[in-house]
């Protein structure tokens, strides 16, 4: 289940104008809704419900509707992310060649789980589904760079390339 | 472009572009081509650098009008990535590494001889002459249709395509062929959907009905983990689906078309934009196409994450801009489709195939493949095999072919065990049907199917049970949660799974899981559901001893279930230096006062009932070796 966070929202005057504007433009294309989430997670990096709720009120969708999109597609997020996301791919070739063990090295040297965050908010972690680079499995991206036919012992020297 | 002489004139000067990778000389303007793979693996690789640096050499040596750089789509060798092609001779470079590129530049280019340390190695003979790389064992087998132009041609030069006959197949129904003699072409070729149901494509441009507005879907959703064909031809190849989406649209009467591509694609969705930019720009797309009467355009729509998304009616919803749950079929989409109007949905591949099939004929596509299953396959070459990478096969290329051939065989001298394909969706070949010829019709004889062309290999090392359990879990995961028997069922098959591989299974959980399975499959509502069950239904077909061994001796024989291992320290091996001991996180193990012969320290022994399984001792012990785990 996602949940709101309770984290403070935190978007600025600029966010709000560059995100109605988009909106006032596009808001006859047919489905817009979607597109719409996409471009305010492209702004805020995460939707808040006062995220939501300016989208609702620009297009004239209901909040309930939009809060059933938001929730159903696994990329919009309710929370907010770390500095440093880090997603294991968990696709079936990164599984046959040890995704696991990658996942368990990673939570253990952050001390988090899955779609969790640390209390500093500095690194998020993540599971995605195949990211394409399938030749290179296991992969784990750190913020969009791949890194690519890891073992476990490769995280602590990845972790501590990005820890400051 | 205004006309169809106009799309000749720039195909005729833009042939000389690309005559060089053909092997014609004597036309060109660079005297070498350089080409790096671009496609998502070697740029997640970072072969970005290779160009960067590349650039850089070319302006060091003021070479700019001898060396073209040329950044392509995926070669489909990814596994040994990144990778670099010189013409005109068609060398060879794999893991080409940044430091490297100084010395292959003054040795090839500026020198006029590959360097043969770099060059990848079975495209050297016995004599170390460079061979062609369609002489390698991963090549000679393969047919490339649908990856013509990727790997040869530069995916963001409409010039480039154009010189590879581009849109001539566009050109070519436009003013040839009337849209019914269109839809018999792509019938007699026998073609058949690519996406994984493998719906004859023709029948369904047929069955489009009439109607004011119809609309063409590309389906680019590619959920099946660990498959990537369709991005790698949207990657290396984009002008390729616009030409076919506009020629599906001339063939049902459609103006609009629509992509869908996942979002976790970044890279295909950017070479697609530019190339429907240019497209348009060109006149390729819009109004009054080369001077016809005909009129389409194409806009890409953004998937957000949701497997059911490929499922053709979700999918239609989803491009509507609402939670992307699948309709109940009748009306098919044909009749009912986007925007509740008639609509022809097909999936990547199946596109990639059109415009090859109007310019050579529907005969010639026909000889390829076996009865029921024309043309090629590509696949997706993943998980324990040599040469991870993508292939295209004629159909009816026995497993045998694929795996120990063209694949290179299973690495570190590991057993072939299986075969997935089709993902969540498909099932598994074992090691004993490895001469089944790979094609519709067979794989459903075996239980199995298709799908749209992920191919895992799976060694001794792969717990057949924890698989099924792999997959169910990704189902679980994605089912809507509109119907109860994929919501609900997929957990409850889940769950007895869950149990067995922690030893608690017992023989009428196996009934009940056939049970359950078969349930599923008629009565849920769409594809997700009907077919969530198929691992589960393989692995019990051709594995079950080894869910027998989970349930009745309480043992993983392939060592993944963690609850079933049991780690063990040989006592005579072991020199008694207390390593393990001193990192168990339970505090497992103790020392004995057994000392074995010629060993100055009493070994140790670990206490099964303490034991957490986590391997930290095993760990611990890699130079002496005294532990293992069964
Ligand atoms: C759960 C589910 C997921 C699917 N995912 C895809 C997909 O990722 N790509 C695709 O082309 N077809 C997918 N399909 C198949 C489509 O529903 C559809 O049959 C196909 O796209 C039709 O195109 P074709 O006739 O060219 O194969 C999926 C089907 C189901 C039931
Ligand atoms: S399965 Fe991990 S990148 Fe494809």
């Amino acid at each position: 289940m996602k949940k709101f966070s309770n984290i403070p929202f935190k978007g600025t005057p600029e966010q709000e104008a560059q995100l109605r504007d988009w909106l006032r433009q596009n808001r006859d294309m047919q489905g817009v809704a979607m597109p719409a989430l996409q471009k305010a997670q492209e702004i805020y990096g995460y939707l808040p419900i006062e995220v939501q709720q300016i989208v609702a009120d620009e297009l004239d969708i209901p909040m309930s509707e939009l809060y059933g999109i938001s929730t159903f597609y696994a990329q919009f997020s309710l929370s907010p992310k770390g500095e440093k996301d880090i997603s294991v791919c968990l696709g079936t070739a990164c599984y046959v060649k040890g995704a696991g063990a990658i996942m368990d090295e990673l939570s253990k040297e952050l001390g988090i789980e899955a779609d969790e965050c640390t209390p500093d908010g500095k690194f998020s972690l993540s599971a995605c589904r195949c990211i394409g680079a399938c030749g290179l499995a296991p992969v784990i991206t750190v913020n969009g760079e791949v890194y690519g036919r890891l073992v476990p012992e490769d995280i602590p020297g990845i972790i501590a390339k990005y820890r400051d | 472009m205004k006309s169809i002489e106009e799309l000749n004139a720039l195909r005729r000067a833009s042939r000389k572009l690309v005559a060089l990778r053909d092997g014609i000389t004597g036309t060109e303007t660079y005297k070498y081509h350089i080409m790096v793979c671009g496609g998502t693996g070697c740029t997640s690789s970072n072969s970005e650098k290779l160009i960067e640096l590349l650039k850089a050499e070319v302006e060091a040596h003021g070479m700019q009008d001898i060396v073209k750089v040329v950044r392509t789509g995926c070669f489909g060798l990814c596994a040994l990535g990144r990778i670099m092609i010189v013409y005109p001779e068609g060398v060879f470079y794999s893991r080409v590494e940044p430091e490297h590129i100084h010395e292959i530049f003054e040795g090839h280019i500026v020198g006029g001889n590959p360097v043969k340390k770099y060059v990848y190695s079975e495209t050297l003979d016995e004599d170390g002459n460079v061979k062609p790389l369609t002489e390698t064992d991963f090549y000679r087998k393969q047919v490339r249709v649908v990856l013509r132009n990727c790997g040869v041609i530069d995916p963001e030069s409409l010039e480039e395509y154009v010189a590879r006959d581009g849109y001539q197949a566009l050109a070519k129904c436009l003013s040839e062929y009337t849209p019914a003699q269109v839809v018999s072409i792509v019938s007699q070729s026998g073609l058949r959907g690519r996406g994984g149901a493998g719906f004859p494509t023709g029948k369904k441009w047929s069955f489009v009905a009439d109607g004011p507005k119809k609309y063409i879907v590309c389906n680019a959703d590619e959920g099946d983990p660990g498959a990537f064909m369709d991005r790698s031809v949207l990657e290396g190849d984009p002008h390729c689906i616009i030409e076919a989406m506009a020629i599906a649209g001339y063939a049902v009467g459609a103006d609009q078309g629509y992509v869908y591509v996942r979002a976790e694609y970044p890279i295909a969705v950017h070479r697609l934009r530019v190339a429907i930019d240019e497209a348009r720009r060109e006149g390729l797309l819009g109004r009054h196409i080369l001077g016809s009467d005909f009129s389409f355009d194409l806009d890409i729509r953004l998937g957000a994450g949701a497997f059911v998304c490929g499922e053709e009616t979700a999918l239609m919803t989803s491009i509507e801009g609402k939670r992307g749950e699948p309709r109940t079929r009748p009306p098919f989409p044909a009749v009912k489709g986007l925007f509740g109007c008639p609509t022809a949905e097909n999936n990547v591949e199946t596109l990639a195939n059109i415009p090859q099939i109007i310019l050579r004929g529907a005969d010639w596509f026909a000889e390829m493949g076996t009865e029921k299953s024309k043309g090629t396959k590509v696949f997706a070459l993943g998980g324990k095999i040599n040469h991870t990478g993508l292939v295209e096969i004629p159909m009816g290329t026995t497993l045998n072919e694929i795996v120990n051939e063209i694949g290179g065989g299973v690495p570190n001298g590991k057993k072939f065990k299986a075969a997935q394909t089709g993902g969540p969706s498909g099932g598994c070949i074992p090691a004993s049907l490895i001469d089944t010829q790979v094609d519709y019709d067979n794989l459903i004889s075996i239980g199995c199917m298709m799908g749209s062309g992920g191919l895992i290999i799976m060694d001794e090392d792969t717990c057949m049970v924890d698989m099924a359990k792999f997959f169910l879990e990704f189902t679980v995961d994605e089912s809507c949660g509109k119907c109860t028997p994929c919501r609900v069922g997929v957990r409850r098959l889940l769950e007895k799974l869950d149990k067995i591989t922690e030893g608690k299974g017992t023989l009428e959980d196996l009934d009940e899981l056939e049970y359950l399975c078969n349930y599923i499959k008629q009565n849920s509502l769409c594809g997700l559901g009907q077919t969530a069950p198929n691992p589960v239904l393989a692995t019990l077909r051709f594995f079950r001893d080894e869910y027998l061994a989970h349930i009745v001796n309480k043992k993983c024989p392939a060592g993944v279930c963690k609850a079933l291992l049991s780690y063990t320290i040989d006592k005579d091996k072991c020199i008694g230096c207390g390593l393990c001991a001193k990192n168990c996180p339970a505090e497992a193990i103790v020392r004995t006062d057994y000392t074995a012969p010629g060993h100055k320290l009493a070994s140790f022994e670990i206490l099964s009932e303490k034991c957490v399984k986590c391997g930290v001792c095993m760990d611990n012990c890699k130079k002496i070796k005294a532990i293992s785990k069964r």
